[in-house]
């Protein structure tokens, strides 16, 4: 009995993998930001269902993963495109040169703005990213500006005009790109905003980096894992309790929670597409040159992205959450799309 | 025959007196601590099973809305110039029409007020971008609809669905008193009438300013003093501030008779509803009142004698449903044209990123498929290993080695599986990510060691009497076991493996690596094509921002308990059925 199973499976697993070896592919792969996946996974359902080719494929695997495939090589074994909640960094774009992925067509597809909210049931704050920096960084500077470990328990110890609340935010873990915007778009300018750590910049840069780096472990901030989901539920337990997540997850539960204004900005769709709110950020898509005309489909996509049905105000995607691109910005990307324009790798970050 | 009464005898053996009251006491403290023992047992396994109860009675609550969808029956006119203008039928053809227009229009003529662009925007967004496909479907399945008029059920969208879930806001409906004048201009609308109809509603709504005025007060109390020589500007600009707006709430409700605006941002929203209409309050007196009319009345009104006034509890900025969406669809549902059905799409369907026509085919027929592989390649190759292990191979320090490192294998995280499936089946192999095959091996290699542990002990467990029996009558060795230990420890090989396969079943860590942690709307057909598998659909649910996907979280998840259940329920079957005692 056990010979006979052994040699039908033997036979099936063989049929199996001489199927399964990759030949030329015709289903665009997409991966990366878990943040832009709820607006890529709309875009590629809309290109299933109109455009003729199959429905892309869409992992979520995080803003770093996704360059790291993106950039492994060019070839049906490498996605065709990645979603990332930042721009492509400088290393990123060079290894990606190194493995011969040299022709990137950049999209800018629209803004997402990092909140602190809390929940409805309590009352409204206001904040300055320096308060912000200081209810939430390990070190701080004390009263003769030396930084020492975070004596702040509650709110009104840092300014007496806000709430006698203890300190408890919720927010990404250290593997989130949410974690890299909450230190890059809040963390960073807030230390700037305290003069103790912007004479520190200028003395020492490590010393001031490592300040707005390193987030306080003595139990303040809680990392809630990358379900934001839990994040709203837990707040709305607990409405002393403040959560760190995108725009999109404030404006879906805006009936349970609310949004903290932010430097005097309150955070909404139009200070975030003018980028008046602070901590709003662009997000991007980066598609492959070399696969266009290759994977069926993947030039429809990018402009299927950049289409007004989709990313215009009104759009789909504004109804899922994406802050969309002023019209001269879409239009240029509309152009960049249409002629397939590559990046040069000047001005990205590092 | 005993008789207590008679003394002991007397011959040096140590005897017990049973009767003794200290004898007695240690029986008792026995018994005592037998039933003590029970009852500590008993009350784990409630305490247990209460766990278990609310965890289920949790997930059935929020995910059986999931199993239910709402449509809107509207009479759609396929006009056959608009379908097949050629009139030959042809599948690209009908494939292609604006069945989107057909819908659309059937539903905007419910209500022919609504002109103004965006409005007109939020009225069609009540109705699913699926409903267009659904008609799709109908009409080349069945073409001799076209040029007829037929009663569609129109899929309506997650926030109208939400709505009649009962999640969008608490409505309560009072009777007016007194007949109002109406005077009606474009869409605003005046309402008189004597004996100042509106009291009770302007009560109403003093008592909400009231309850904010406590609101802002506590918060004022909250404050913290200032502080001597401190900086105190912030703090005393907010105390101002509070203060200030403490006086006028208290003011504003204080004063019976003034009219108040309505805050639709903070304040529930009352609307008038008579003779079809759905006319909002924007500002109410006494006596009269001042509003907008979000559905026209079915004929001309000058004068109404009963209407009711309904109060949407949650604020309108507070929730997705707008007062009009509320009041459009209350309509609709008051002329009988709302139906509540179970929701076949979610059995029929693959993932979608709108709620309403996300269905969990593709991840059942994905985890399916996968266990299918894993089924293939473990039990084979489990039972073999186990068989050799435990009838054919030389007890030696390799063979130890061996055994010492499947248990470890055992133990190892998941994820480590997830990485060598990376690199051993796609970089080296070069097989196709995302698909059920690599799924499904990675899944065996994480399986394969609770199968062997488990087939080792089933072999075990047959009596060495059968074997040797067998050989006893001349059996070689081989035959011996593959004509009868093996058959005898299928049972308890079988009841492995289903649990093994239950294991599989939810994992999702070693698919992240593989690429099946993805959206993938096609149904997977074969064991290569691209699919995911039900614990990662629920993961990616559960971290979709529209709230719909919550209640499409707890449905999968009680799709899979089935699942799962169905497995276990069989692995109990076919132990029940083929166990043997000796």
């Amino acid at each position: 009995m056990g010979s006979k199973f052994l040699g039908v499976s033997a036979i099936a697993l063989a049929m199996a993998l001489s199927a399964g070896v990759a030949s030329a592919r015709d289903q665009i792969r997409i991966v990366g930001s878990s943040t832009v996946y709820p607006f890529t996974t709309a875009v590629a359902e809309q290109l299933g269902k109109t455009g003729g080719v199959k429905t892309p494929v869409v992992e979520s695997t995080g803003t770093g993963g996704g360059m790291k495939m993106f950039c492994d090589g060019v070839g049906v074994n490498f996605p065709d495109a990645t979603n990332a909640s930042r721009r492509m960094k400088i290393g990123e774009f060079e290894t990606c040169q190194k493995n011969g992925v040299k022709d990137i067509v950049e999209l800018m597809i629209g803004y997402d703005g990092l909140t602190l909210s809390h929940s409805k049931k309590s009352a409204p704050t206001k904040l300055t990213r320096a308060q912000i920096f200081l209810a939430l960084a390990k070190n701080v500077p004390g009263p003769d500006g030396k930084l020492v470990p975070n004596p702040y328990k509650s709110w009104n110890q840092i300014d007496p005009s806000l709430p006698n609340k203890p300190i408890e935010i919720l927010g990404p873990p250290p593997t989130s790109g949410t974690r890299d915007s909450l230190h890059e778009l809040i963390m960073e300018p807030g230390a700037e905003q305290i003069p103790a750590l912007k004479a520190l910049k200028a003395s020492d840069r490590k010393a001031f980096d490592a300040a707005w780096k390193t987030i306080r472990e003595d139990g303040a901030y809680v990392e809630a894992g990358e379900n934001d989901n839990v994040i709203v539920q837990k707040l709305e337990a607990n409405p002393n309790a403040y959560g760190v997540f995108g725009f999109s997850f404030l404006e879906e539960n805006a009936a349970k929670i609310q949004g903290v204004t932010v430097d005097g900005v309150v955070p909404e769709m139009d200070t975030i597409s003018t980028l008046k709110y602070g901590p709003s950020r662009e997000m991007f898509v980066y598609v492959k040159k070399a696969h266009v005309g290759v994977v069926p489909g993947l030039d429809k996509f990018a402009q299927e992205y950049v289409s007004d049905r989709a990313a215009a105000e009104g759009g789909y995607l504004e109804k899922k959450g994406l802050v969309p691109v002023p019209k001269a910005k879409l239009a240029e990307a509309k152009a960049n799309v249409g002629a397939l324009k590559v990046m040069t790798g000047e001005g990205l970050p590092k | 025959m005993t008789d207590t009464s008679m003394a002991p005898p007397e011959t040096g053996i140590r005897t017990f007196d049973y009767g003794s009251d200290e004898a007695q006491a240690r029986v008792k403290r026995r018994y005592k601590t037998e039933a003590r023992f029970k009852l500590y047992g008993l009350l784990a396994v409630l305490f247990a099973g209460a766990f278990v109860f609310v965890l289920l009675a949790d997930i059935v609550r929020k995910g059986m809305p999931a199993f239910f969808e709402h449509r809107v029956v509207l009479t759609l006119d396929l006009d056959a110039s608009l379908i097949d203008p050629t009139g030959r039928r042809e599948i690209d053809v009908l494939r292609n029409a604006d069945y989107n227009k057909i819908v659309m229009d059937a539903w905007r003529a419910n209500f022919p007020e609504v002109t103004q662009r965006a409005e007109r925007r939020r009225l069609e967004a009540l109705v699913s971008s699926g409903a267009a496909d659904d008609l799709r479907a109908a009409v080349i399945r069945d073409p001799a609809l076209i040029g007829q008029k037929v009663r569609f059920p129109v899929l309506l969208s997650d926030d109208a669905d939400l709505h009649f879930k009962g999640l969008s806001t608490r409505i309560s409906a009072v009777a007016g008193a007194g007949a109002l004048d109406v005077k009606v201009n474009g869409r605003e609308v005046e309402l008189n009438g004597s004996g100042q109809p509106f009291a009770a509603i302007l009560a109403d709504v003093k008592a909400g300013l009231m309850q904010d005025a406590e609101r802002v007060g506590a918060e004022l109390a909250r404050l913290p003093a200032s502080q001597q020589g401190g900086n105190n500007a912030a703090l005393d600009a907010r105390r101002i501030e509070l203060t200030q707006k403490v006086a006028e709430l208290r003011r504003r409700a204080g004063d019976a008779g003034s009219a108040e605006t309505i805050d639709f941002s903070a304040m529930p929203s009352r609307i008038i509803r008579a003779e079809g209409a759905a006319i909002r309050l924007q500002e109410i007196g006494p006596g009269s009142a001042k509003g907008f009319l979000l559905v026209a009345p079915q004929r001309e009104i000058a004068r109404l004698e009963s209407w009711t006034v309904a109060t949407f509890a949650t604020p309108e900025s507070n929730r997705k449903a707008s007062d009009a969406d509320i009041s459009w669809l209350e309509t609709l549902n008051a002329r009988g044209a709302i139906e509540k059905a179970f929701a076949t799409r979610f059995f029929s369907s693959g993932d979608s990123r709108e709620p309403e026509l996300a269905g969990i085919r593709g991840a059942l027929i994905g985890s399916a498929l996968t266990l299918l592989v894993t089924l293939i390649v473990c039990l084979p190759l489990g039972v073999g290993a186990a068989v050799y292990l435990e009838e054919f191979a030389p007890k030696n320090r390799f063979t130890d080695i061996l055994e010492v490192n499947i248990n470890n294998l055992a133990a190892v995280p998941s994820i480590v599986f997830g990485l060598l499936g990376l690199a051993m089946f796609l970089n080296f192999f070069g097989l196709p990510r995302s698909a059920p095959l690599v799924g499904g091996l990675v899944l065996a290699l994480l399986v394969l060691p609770t199968i062997i542990i488990a087939s080792r002990a089933a072999l075990k467990a047959v009596p060495p009497s059968i074997k040797e029996a067998a050989l006893g009558v001349g059996a070689s060795h081989q035959q011996a076991i593959f004509h009868h230990v093996l058959p005898l420890a299928m049972p308890g090989i079988m009841t492995g493996t289903i649990i093994g396969m239950a294991h599989a079943l939810g994992e999702t860590a070693p698919l992240l690596m593989i690429g099946m942690v993805a959206f993938i709307v096609d149904i997977p057909q074969a064991i290569t094509d691209p699919g995911t598998v039900l614990p990662v659909q629920i993961y990616l649910w559960s971290d979709l921002p529209e709230v719909a996907f919550q209640a499409k979280t707890a449905g999968a998840i009680l799709v899979l308990l089935g699942f799962l259940f169905v497995m276990n329920g069989a692995a109990i079957l076919l132990r029940r059925r083929f166990e043997r005692r000796w």
